[in-house]
């Protein structure tokens, strides 16, 4: 069976398509990219499949039934969290809800449940802000927690949307090394991401553009072309800034900016 | 002496002793109620809420029906008013609370306005009278507190889901409109029971000051309700000592004292950077 099974899936708001035509499935064990500029329609999607938006058209199937069907297998991070700031709640409060759905209203938490907060944030490097207040955590660190919370939720189809925003190199090393022994543990997991590199490591990648510029395996999609259709630029990093290679319709330069 | 002037006025007046019961009952239903008021930034729509009962209250009044009746029709009609409004239209919810808001206050007073007899009731209405509570009235006070109690522990993950992220309620299998209402109902039982002891005004000023005040410093959300709660309480006592001492409305005391309180702990929070590490933000 299938962990997500999409056909002739359109995506978007208030019954306005962002992206449409989508036909595609997620298998056990496999990590999907969605990358594209803003606005591409990544989002819109990852929370389509997360149960938060209903398809505009077509059909979609989450771990074999319809999205939010099974809440406690579904792990979701967002890339808003916008009343963090002010919630009086401690690091290890915030991992601890993701254990929330596997019990309802009135269950109990367990020592199992504990077990898995606690390694999810060793994992993530933030068992020593355990007590900190999550509104005294720098970005860097509350996108830890945050991530510690999606992996804390032990499920079998893991949604992030943009989880290396304002991580340094080595919390995103240590993230891409969870998410690959994840993924070899049979977990599934899709990520909207800008960063081509990190799409790159992932199973599969679909590029985005308002429509489907392209989608199969990482290795073989991730071209210059496609990737010129998909932003209507290539560039490259080099000392100095960052280099066009390439427009979708116009020459070769250089950008300022690193 | 001391004795006399903090103790005395309750165990010598009957009244005095009733309003202090009803008053720390408003501050627990109200530090909790308020502590997700607060945390949710719903405190316009329980403004909206406090207001909006007025008509119901005065047209109960107009037809010889217990007031509490009219004020629960009165704040049911501001919820499902303002889910309609916010469906049906492209405005934002706080748009739609704003002119339901204005609307309901304005047809309370246009109802008060056309009897004479009237004018008393809204000061009641607005300021409450709980010098003049009745142990019956504080029967009714002890239930409804009990149920928000019951209700803020059976709902207590959503809620804190809520707070957290509606997304995040929404994949954990809580329905957020589900737990939004039931917040929403519980603001409006709040309202409905305590307008009465401190009044559709003052019960505002009940549902935040305290909660407000307890946000400053508090690092969980269970030790924000219980501490809300606490500040109520001693405004309530403080409030209604400064009436009897000084002969000023008990109502707009409370909330005084409640306000003052806020002020005072954010000044000290401004001062002892310890305490203030709670609420800093990065």
């Amino acid at each position: 069976m299938s962990i997500v099974a999409a056909q002739g899936l359109a995506v978007g708001y208030q019954g306005e398509s962002v992206v449409a035509g989508l036909d595609f499935s997620l298998e056990p064990g496999q990590v999907l990219a969605l990358v594209g500029s803003n606005g591409s329609g990544k989002s819109t999607l990852l929370k389509t499949i997360a149960g938060l938006l209903p398809p505009i058209q077509g059909s979609i199937e989450v771990l074999g039934a319809r999205p939010l069907a099974r809440p406690g297998q579904v792990a979701y991070m967002g890339q808003f969290h916008p009343s963090s700031f002010m919630l009086p709640l401690r690091a290890h409060d915030v991992v601890r809800m993701a254990r929330f759905a596997a019990h309802g209203l009135f269950g109990r938490m367990t020592a199992a449940d504990e077990r898995a907060v606690h390694e999810a944030m060793a994992v993530m490097g933030v068992l020593d802000l355990a007590q900190a207040p999550l509104n005294a955590l720098s970005g860097g660190q509350r996108q830890r927690v945050f991530l510690a919370q999606a992996f804390a939720r032990d499920a079998g189809l893991i949604l992030l949307d943009e989880p290396a925003a304002n991580l340094d190199g080595a919390s995103r090393d240590t993230y891409r090394r969870e998410i690959r022994r994840l993924a070899a543990a049979g977990r599934s997991v899709v990520i909207a991401t800008h960063d081509i590199d990190e799409a790159a490591e992932c199973d599969a990648t679909m590029l985005l553009a308002h429509r489907v510029v392209a989608y199969g395996p990482s290795a073989s999609i991730l071209t210059q072309q496609a990737l010129l259709s998909t932003f209507g630029m290539v560039g490259k990093y080099q000392e100095g800034g960052i280099v066009i290679v390439e427009r979708e319709h116009g020459h070769e330069g250089c950008e300022s900016g690193h | 002496m001391i004795l006399d002037c903090l103790v005395t006025p309750f165990t010598a007046n009957a009244f005095l002793l009733n309003a202090l019961l009803a008053g720390i009952l408003v501050s627990v239903a109200c530090g909790i109620v308020g502590t997700f008021v607060v945390l949710r930034g719903l405190a316009f729509i329980g403004d909206a809420l406090a207001h909006g009962v007025l008509p119901g209250v005065a047209i109960a009044m107009l037809l010889g029906l217990p007031g509490m009746l009219g004020a629960a029709a009165g704040a049911l009609g501001m919820i499902f008013g303002i889910g309609f409004i916010t469906r049906r239209s492209n405005l934002s919810p706080d748009t739609a609370i704003g002119l339901l808001f204005v609307g309901m206050l304005a047809l309370g007073v246009a109802i008060v306005s056309r009897s004479h007899a009237f004018s008393g009731d809204l000061v009641r209405i607005l300021f409450g009278e709980i010098l003049g509570i009745r142990p019956s009235e504080l029967a009714l006070q002890l239930a409804a507190t009990l149920v928000i109690a019951v209700l803020a522990r059976v709902c207590y993950r959503p809620f804190l889901l809520l707070c957290f992220s509606p997304e995040q309620a929404e994949v954990s299998g809580f329905p957020p409109r589900r737990y939004h209402a039931i917040m929403l109902g519980m603001i409006a039982l709040t309202v409905v029971v305590s307008f009465r002891t401190v009044g559709t005004l003052l019960v505002f000023g009940m549902l935040l000051a305290p909660a407000a005040s307890a946000a400053l410093f508090s690092r969980k959300i269970t030790t924000m309700v219980l501490s809300a709660s606490g500040i109520g309480a001693f405004s309530v006592y403080t409030g209604l000592l400064a009436s009897y001492h000084f002969d000023i409305a008990a109502g707009a005391a409370i909330t005084l004292a409640a306000s003052l309180i806020f002020f005072i702990l954010l000044t000290a929070r401004q001062l002892l950077p310890a305490a203030g590490a709670a609420g800093r933000t990065k």
